[in-house]
């Protein structure tokens, strides 16, 4: 939707369609199939019986990504894995979205220090929306990260670039030491 | 056969090729020369008496006080049983240490006298460096031919194991150390 991207202000014209392109969004996120460790094995639960994600439109999980729009890493990313991993998300279609599930796809976990093959974070690879905390966590804790989810894409607009002053978001917020 | 026996057996066949040997331990092994490798492997497989048909495991250990790197290889002898649904039945078993320079870690390979060692073999190349010679999968390195790697990535630099391994800070720019101060890319 490039082309009515930053071309209108905020609000008359177009929110009644923003709640709409939202309200669709946010109740179809359809996960990518694609566990990397032990996290993997909750997400696996969470998408069967019990648990039954696919309540909140989040359980199709599409074994391709240029089906998907939310790309959940589940496990430990390796370097070897990075460029895999950064391949896949650029082949999803936007609007996409990333979580970072677990301690070793937030900051490293249990490998931080002594992890010679670990990636520090799946966020040094791609941009992520929502991190789940926990060692695997909870499927109820992934699932209120899909909640979570849908709060942030309730949100948008199509006359707002999503990554707009991320940029400069992120450059202020670096500590310089100069 | 014991393994005090397994080893009076290799003196008398191999002489001064065997080198050393612990059995007052839950694992007793015999030391043999890097040189000689191959055609003891071949012997114990071969040899009626001992009869290794199976390569265990592979181990690769860093003796950095010693400055030697060594790879221990589990032998089994077993036989197959005598009605289907019964389990293998171990005859024997020892472990060979093989001892080498750590400036210069060379040990021929023995991947055509047990398959089992292929990868285990690529394996310790991987995280030990150990250069096991004419493995049937080399590929020609900066440092000469050496096996494949078989977890690392091919461009990996080191061999993580090592006592002395120092960790990589960056790969293909992505940081490795994401300390205070250390800046997150963006996106």
């Amino acid at each position: 939707m490039s082309w009515i991207e930053n071309r209108f202000e905020e609000g008359l014209i177009i929110t009644s369609l923003d709640w709409a392109i939202n309200w669709g969004r946010r109740y179809s996120i359809w996960p990518m199939t694609f566990g990397l460790a032990c996290c993997a094995i909750e997400m696996m639960a969470i998408g069967a019986s019990r648990f039954d994600v696919d309540r909140f439109g989040a359980g199709a999980f599409r074994a391709s990504p240029r089906q998907a729009d939310l790309m959940i890493v589940a496990g430990t990313v390796t370097y070897k894995m990075a460029s895999r991993v950064k391949r896949l998300y650029n082949q999803m279609p936007e609007p996409k979205y990333v979580m970072a599930m677990g301690a070793c796809t937030i900051g490293g976990g249990p490998y931080f220090k002594n992890g010679y093959h670990v990636v520090k974070g799946v966020d040094l690879v791609v941009p992520v929306d929502i991190y789940v905390p926990g060692c695997p966590p909870r499927p109820e804790t992934l699932i209120e990260g899909i909640l979570r989810l849908q709060d942030m894409i309730k949100n948008q607009s199509l006359a707002r670039d999503r990554w707009q002053g991320a940029k400069e978001k992120v450059l202020a917020s670096t500590p310089t030491y100069a | 056969m014991a393994p005090e026996e397994i080893t009076e057996l290799l003196k008398k066949e191999f002489g001064e090729f065997i080198v050393g040997s612990k059995f007052d331990t839950a694992h007793p092994r015999v030391g043999v020369r890097a040189d000689a490798w191959p055609e003891v492997a071949r012997f114990l497989r071969d040899d009626s008496r001992t009869g290794f048909n199976m390569l265990r495991c592979v181990t690769a250990l860093d003796l950095l006080e010693d400055d030697t790197l060594c790879a221990e290889y589990d032998l089994h002898a077993i036989r197959a049983p005598k009605s289907g649904a019964a389990p293998y039945e171990l005859i024997h078993g020892i472990c060979i240490e093989v001892s080498v320079p750590r400036n210069n870690p060379r040990i021929p390979s023995v991947a055509d006298v047990w398959r089992a060692a292929d990868w285990h073999e690529r394996e310790a190349y991987d995280l030990m460096g150990i250069i096991f010679e004419n493995h049937p999968d080399s590929m020609i390195g900066p440092n000469g031919k050496h096996p494949r790697r078989i977890l690392c990535p091919d461009d990996w630099v080191g061999h993580p194991l090592r006592k002395d391994y120092l960790f990589p800070m960056e790969y293909h720019g992505i940081p490795a150390v994401t300390e205070m101060g250390q800046t997150r890319p963006v996106h």
